[in-house]
């Protein structure tokens, strides 16, 4: 458990963060890991858990019948999942390790009860996740503009 | 300012079109024609346009007969000496085919075109230094500009009437003469005579030709006098020391949209404008493919091609055009060559269908009333 | 004013609608220029069009390379020039990218799409004098992985050990392992020192724009990045009056400008 406690305290995510807070927050992780080519998760399954990279590469995908989209890649020191943090809790994504993949992944229900109890843990979290979401929205305003393409 | 020495009659100012047309020069200069007074080739005083004058205002126009019979009774007309220095179109080389795989390009020659400019007003003179700074100062000049220029004899005329629209008092380029003429007269239309300088040794030359009287203290006086009274009865104001930053300070002005309502976004104003330099270039060949060729021709920012990229254009409304074209007349013209583009000469307000007045345009942004 | 004759020596297709032509010159001597140079390219019967100059600067002998894609008539007629045939060319105009300015310091260069190209000559122009500057970092945003320019040269600037070479792509297959998401996306993972580093940016201005952007949350400075523009040209030379973009002229006061002096005239909409 120590062990896990360190780990989740030196990640970047929770840079900054006070160590009694981390501890509580360890108190849901687990360590996991996901082979090349293993789902993480599937779109409409319950989000039930906050994933901090430690190393390797997730594709994060969209697919229709005839083909799967990578939307965006993640990689080392980055965060995967925000589906938990809003109701009803269900993955709008594929997530596909791409190569071997450690990870910390985070209990969602353990957490969202953790910042229930605790407001000044829940604020901690959202000021570290909304830089993240915002950036991922700039990044896919662009994408959308398809900015490369002149035929238009 | 070189004092003036002589003064001559209408048979002194003839004998001058002549000196020159016998140097090999082509004399160019004001003459009436479909209702206008134009810029086109003269053989004689005859041709010019004694006894009219002008009546100009936003979007107006009208030749009214004067009651003398004054040669250069009039301000400027909707050409502008660009027309020859500059011309509207322009080869700029051929290239001959044999075969798929050889060509040969061949450069249109410059051919040197020997002009007599004949009644070039102050704003005038102003408007081809300009286009000078435009063709020939920069890393890369114009051969086909630079061989007419060079060529180039100017008579300049100091303006005894001030248009409906001039401004060149607000611009610094007017109403006298200051240098760049090879002559230079000034019209005492009572006395039927001409005050005349040389401001070149060529220019002396053939001054030196002509019938002439010595100029007496009183010729001088009156000319002076000519040039104060044109000075004090300008059609139009502009203050225009602080037009550089005052437009690139106020690009988002809700002025641009009033402007460009009215705009038409015809180009009459970069036609007949002076200093208006801007071209594009067209590509033709023969049927069978084998003879190609360039040419230049006079384009318009106001276009919606002009600007165009990539599919899109980067200045699609009339709004943003117009403010390319004022801005840069006015302002970031100071940026690329030093000076201000406009000499105050008036013509893109008096050409302007819809009488857009560029006087009044920078009053309205500097929060005045108009 | 006048263009001289060229001929294609050689021509590569690179990705859809992308080709590069190796020139020679018809006097045989070699077209030489600085990085960041384009030239006014005839395809004769068809017109006119700039292009950037794509090759090694310091191995002018081996032809003048030019990648092209094709946009419009003009530039789909020279795109489209086999071995052997003639070409007009014109130049090279217009102030390249400054390479001193970054000696002794980290190297960021970011390329979006066909921006690529008009980089390849300052990427060789600082790897052939390696040891004058410091990191190297390579940021290349694509299309999608069919579209990534120059691929085989990216993967042998890559096996090189002392450039760091990161490409992405907007959209990828499931056939795709490398990174999805756009170029920007690439700069706070970039390890260089941002007190120390000259950054030089080519590609849509939308993207330059916020790759500049990113860059400056990195903490280089808008005086320490060069981006090159493009407008309508007719010229080339400053005379035609189509590519000014408010005071400056892209064909003869750029098209690479710093961006302090770029970025006020970007801002402003349709100017």
């Amino acid at each position: 458990m120590e062990g896990l406690e360190r780990i989740v305290r030196e990640h970047p995510f929770f840079s900054g963060m006070k160590e009694e807070q981390t501890a509580i927050l360890a108190g849901c992780a687990k360590n996991v890991r996901f082979e090349a080519g293993q789902y993480l998760f599937h779109e409409g399954e319950p989000a039930d858990q906050l994933y901090l990279l430690r190393s390797g590469r997730v594709a994060l995908q969209i697919s229709s019948p005839e083909r799967a989209v990578t939307i965006q890649t993640v990689g080392e020191s980055e965060i995967v999942g925000a589906s938990w943090l809003v109701a009803p809790y269900r993955w709008g994504l594929d997530a596909k390790a791409l190569e071997l993949t450690r990870a910390i992944s985070l209990d969602a229900a353990c957490l969202r009860g953790k910042c229930e109890d605790d407001h000044g843990l829940g604020y901690e979290l959202m000021k570290r996740f909304m830089p993240i979401l915002h950036q991922r929205l700039q990044a896919a305003r662009l994408q959308i503009l398809d900015v490369y393409d002149i035929r238009k | 300012m070189t004092t003036a020495s002589a003064t001559i009659d209408k048979n002194g100012l003839d004998a001058l079109i002549k000196a020159l047309a016998g140097r090999g020069f082509r004399v160019v200069g004001p003459t009436l024609r479909d209702s206008a007074i134009v810029y086109d080739d003269i053989g004689s005083a005859k041709d010019l346009p004694e006894g009219w004058t002008d009546e100009q205002d936003g979007g107006t126009y009208r030749l009214v007969r004067r009651n003398d019979e004054a040669l250069f009774g009039y301000a400027v007309g909707p050409h502008s000496w660009k027309k020859f220095l500059h011309p509207p179109i322009q080869s700029l080389w051929k290239a001959a085919r044999s075969g798929k795989l050889t060509v040969h390009v061949e450069g249109a020659p410059s051919v040197p075109e020997k002009f007599a400019l004949f009644g070039v007003r102050a704003c005038e003179l102003h408007a081809i230094a300009i286009q000078d700074k435009v063709f020939l100062h920069g890393p890369h000049g114009d051969p086909h500009y630079r061989a007419r220029r060079e060529n180039a004899f100017i008579v300049a005329v100091n303006c005894s009437k001030a248009g409906g629209t001039c401004f060149c008092v607000s611009m610094n380029t007017g109403p006298r003469v200051g240098s760049g003429f090879d002559i230079a007269l000034t019209e005492l239309a009572d006395r039927g005579r001409f005050v005349v300088e040389a401001g070149t040794e060529r220019g002396r030359e053939v001054l030196a030709e002509l019938p002439q009287q010595q100029a007496s203290n009183e010729d001088a006086a009156a000319a002076g006098k000519v040039i104060e009274k044109t000075a004090a009865s300008m059609g139009r104001h502009m203050k225009s020391d602080d037009v550089h930053r005052l437009l690139l300070a106020n690009l988002e002005h809700p002025r641009w949209d009033d402007v460009a309502e009215r705009c038409l976004a015809c180009a009459n104003c970069t036609m007949v404008c002076p200093t208006c330099f801007c071209t594009t270039v067209d590509e033709s060949t023969d049927l069978t493919g084998t003879e190609s060729s360039r040419t230049r021709r006079w384009d318009s920012c106001f276009t919606i091609e002009f600007s165009y990229l990539h599919g899109g254009t980067v200045r699609p409304t009339t709004r943003s055009r117009y403010r390319q074209w004022m801005t840069h007349k006015l302002a970031t013209w100071h940026d690329q060559f030093g000076t201000s583009g406009c000499v105050g000469c008036g013509r893109c307000i008096t050409w302007c269908p819809v009488g857009i007045d560029i006087t009044q345009e920078v009053a309205a942004i500097r929060g005045e009333p108009t | 004013m006048v263009p001289r004759v060229a001929r294609v020596r050689r021509r590569t297709r690179e990705i859809a609608d992308v080709s590069t032509l190796t020139l020679e010159m018809e006097d045989g001597r070699p077209f030489r220029y600085e990085p960041g140079q384009f030239n006014m390219m005839t395809a004769f019967d068809v017109g006119e069009v700039a292009i950037s100059i794509s090759g090694d600067p310091d191995r002018a002998e081996d032809g003048l390379v030019h990648t092209i894609r094709e946009v419009g008539i003009v530039s789909g007629a020279v795109a489209r020039l086999t071995t052997g045939e003639a070409v007009g060319i014109r130049g090279p105009y217009g102030r390249g990218w400054p390479v001193d300015v970054a000696r002794g310091s980290d190297v960021v260069i970011m390329a979006g799409g066909l921006g690529l190209a008009p980089l390849r000559p300052l990427i060789y122009a600082v790897l052939n004098a390696r040891k004058d500057f410091g990191k190297v970092v390579l940021l290349y945003g694509a299309r999608n992985p069919a579209e990534i320019l120059y691929r085989a040269e990216l993967e042998q600037w890559r096996r090189r050990l002392d450039v760091d070479i990161q490409v992405t792509v907007d959209t990828a297959r499931d056939d795709w392992y490398g990174s999805v998401g756009v170029v920007t996306t690439l700069v706070p993972r970039a390890t260089f020192d941002a007190r120390n580093t000259i950054a030089y940016v080519c590609g849509p201005e939308i993207m330059m724009r916020f790759a500049a952007a990113a860059l400056r949350d990195k903490g280089i400075q808008d005086e320490s990045m060069y981006l090159s523009m493009e407008r309508n040209m007719k010229c080339g030379i400053g005379l035609c009056g189509h590519c000014q973009m408010g005071p400056v002229f892209v064909c003869r006061d750029g098209p690479v400008f710093r961006n302090d002096h770029l970025r006020p005239l970007m801002s402003v909409k349709e100017l």
